[in-house]
């Protein structure tokens, strides 16, 4: 059994035949990106002001939109706590954010069952707006008062970067379904 | 592209149950997300110790990416000093003739203070910090504005106490964990600092903005006596803070105060200062005087 993915170069000369993707990894990728989200934006750079998009959000929309199922709807529970502890948001607004953010895909891909690179986005770009809006919403229940106004910033990046992450959320698809386990 | 065929459970009872309690346990989530903010709201305290347990395992990685992040940033410097070598060289050059008038200056006035100081029989001495440590991550993607500090309990570091960096002051601590604690910064809007001005002591509040800058708010309302340019520093008063720290310069004056620039920017701050709290000494109480009808 190998553990390791072979390198392109490597995997040109060998026969791929008679292996197989390795189930945790195939399982495993799409919650290991979502976490690595939550933490990363926060050691990129000590922000002064909310400049960064809400990764983690975006990442698992990305999922939700690229490979439907693959996440179930309740991932936003464990996922949105495990980036409530790192968001400086009040506990429980991402658990709140990321299901519900689930099940509206799920009912807006019922109704518009064949979509493209467009569809996919402006229906990305409503719930980032929604979603920035209602947890600069919820911050301010706890007792911040930030006007709507810091958020336009942020709400722009996160509208460019979205087709970015869809990218990266792509890649990380093709390393998950590398085949590099040897069938016995 | 074509909407993916499996989502359909058909007459199979176990896809139709797996399908329903997975819809199940969203709409689950989505109430679990809104009993948890309840929580929240009534005890904000409630979770602390969840996210203090998440910043002391992602210190160390908060560690690497510090270091990297004043690497980083000291190459544009270079890039940049590149270009502007010559004309910063001259600049330097006059403000060091200044400068070296200045420190003398100083001098003779740090002496009379110690010799004035003496004569009050005051043996007043600026406290030790803390700790020397470095900021590790912050809340990037949130309107809150709270970032950690690679120090906890370990350290020393107690909750409350302020936060600097040699420009000034950054914040305070929220919440202590075993090797890294949560700094709310001054540019959160729930950040509330007494300040007054550094020339002729104005006081007023410094609150955060949101988006980086503080808002200066006046004691004494009425005619506004803020000009562009005006520096403040802490007061001290109501304790926490320790008085005499750079805080912010006014950058445009509005009808009630002013919108100020933090001096102190968290993220150009290599390593920050944690000091103790500050505690005014307290008054001479009133002794009661015996008999006095």
């Amino acid at each position: 059994m190998r553990l390791w993915p072979q390198f392109a170069s490597d995997r040109a000369q060998r026969p791929r035949i008679n292996r197989t993707p390795s189930p945790l990894v195939a399982r495993g990728t799409p919650w290991l990106t979502v976490m690595l989200a939550s933490i990363l934006p926060g050691l990129a750079l000590i922000a002064s002001a909310p400049v960064l998009p809400p990764l983690a959000f975006l990442v698992f929309i990305s999922w939700r939109q690229l490979r439907p199922g693959l996440l179930p709807v309740w991932a936003g529970l464990p996922l949105g706590m495990f980036d409530d502890l790192f968001s400086g948001q009040p506990f429980g607004s991402a658990v709140l954010l990321f299901s519900a953010a689930a099940i509206a895909l799920d009912v807006i891909e019922a109704r518009l069952p064949w979509r493209n690179f467009l569809t996919e986005w402006l229906v990305a770009i409503g719930l980032i707006i929604v979603y920035i809006a209602m947890g600069l919403a919820l911050a301010n229940l706890s007792g911040a008062h930030t006007p709507l106004l810091v958020t336009w910033p942020q709400i722009v990046i996160s509208i460019l970067a979205y087709p970015l992450v869809g990218r990266f959320v792509a890649m990380a698809d093709r390393f998950r379904l590398t085949p590099f386990l040897e069938i016995r | 592209m074509a909407p993916p065929a499996n989502r359909r459970s058909g007459f199979s009872r176990r896809a139709q149950y797996t399908m329903f309690i997975s819809y199940f346990a969203g709409v689950a989530g989505v109430l679990l997300g809104v009993v948890l903010l309840v929580v929240s709201f009534v005890q904000p305290e409630a979770f602390s110790g969840l996210r203090n347990v998440a910043a002391d395992v992602t210190e160390p990685a908060g560690h690497a990416t510090s270091t990297a992040r004043a690497k980083g940033k000291d190459v544009f410097g270079t890039i940049s000093g590149f270009f502007k070598a010559g004309s910063e060289h001259a600049r330097l050059e006059r403000e060091l003739a200044v400068a070296k008038v200045r420190l003398v200056e100083a001098t003779a006035i740090q002496l009379e203070n110690r010799r004035l100081k003496g004569l009050l029989g005051l043996s007043q001495q600026a406290p030790r910090p803390i700790v020397v440590t470095r900021l590790t991550s912050s809340t990037a993607a949130s309107t809150r504005r709270i970032a950690t500090l690679a120090s906890g309990e370990n350290d020393r570091v107690r909750k409350g106490m302020p936060v600097r960096s040699e420009m000034g002051l950054l914040g305070r601590v929220l919440d202590v964990g075993r090797s890294s604690s949560r700094v709310l910064l001054v540019t959160d809007t729930e950040s509330l600092v007494p300040v007054r001005r550094a020339t002729d002591g104005v006081p007023a509040f410094a609150q955060g903005s949101g988006d980086g800058g503080i808002r200066i708010k006046l004691i004494n309302l009425g005619l506004n006596p803020l000009h562009k340019g005006d520096v403040f520093v802490t007061s001290g008063s109501g304790g926490l803070y320790r008085p005499g720290a750079p805080m912010a310069i006014v950058r445009e004056v509005t009808r009630d105060g002013a919108m100020a620039q933090v001096l102190a920017n968290p993220s150009d701050a290599d390593y920050v200062i944690v000091d103790d709290t500050f505690a005014p000494t307290p008054p001479p109480a009133i002794t009661p005087v015996p008999d006095s009808q």
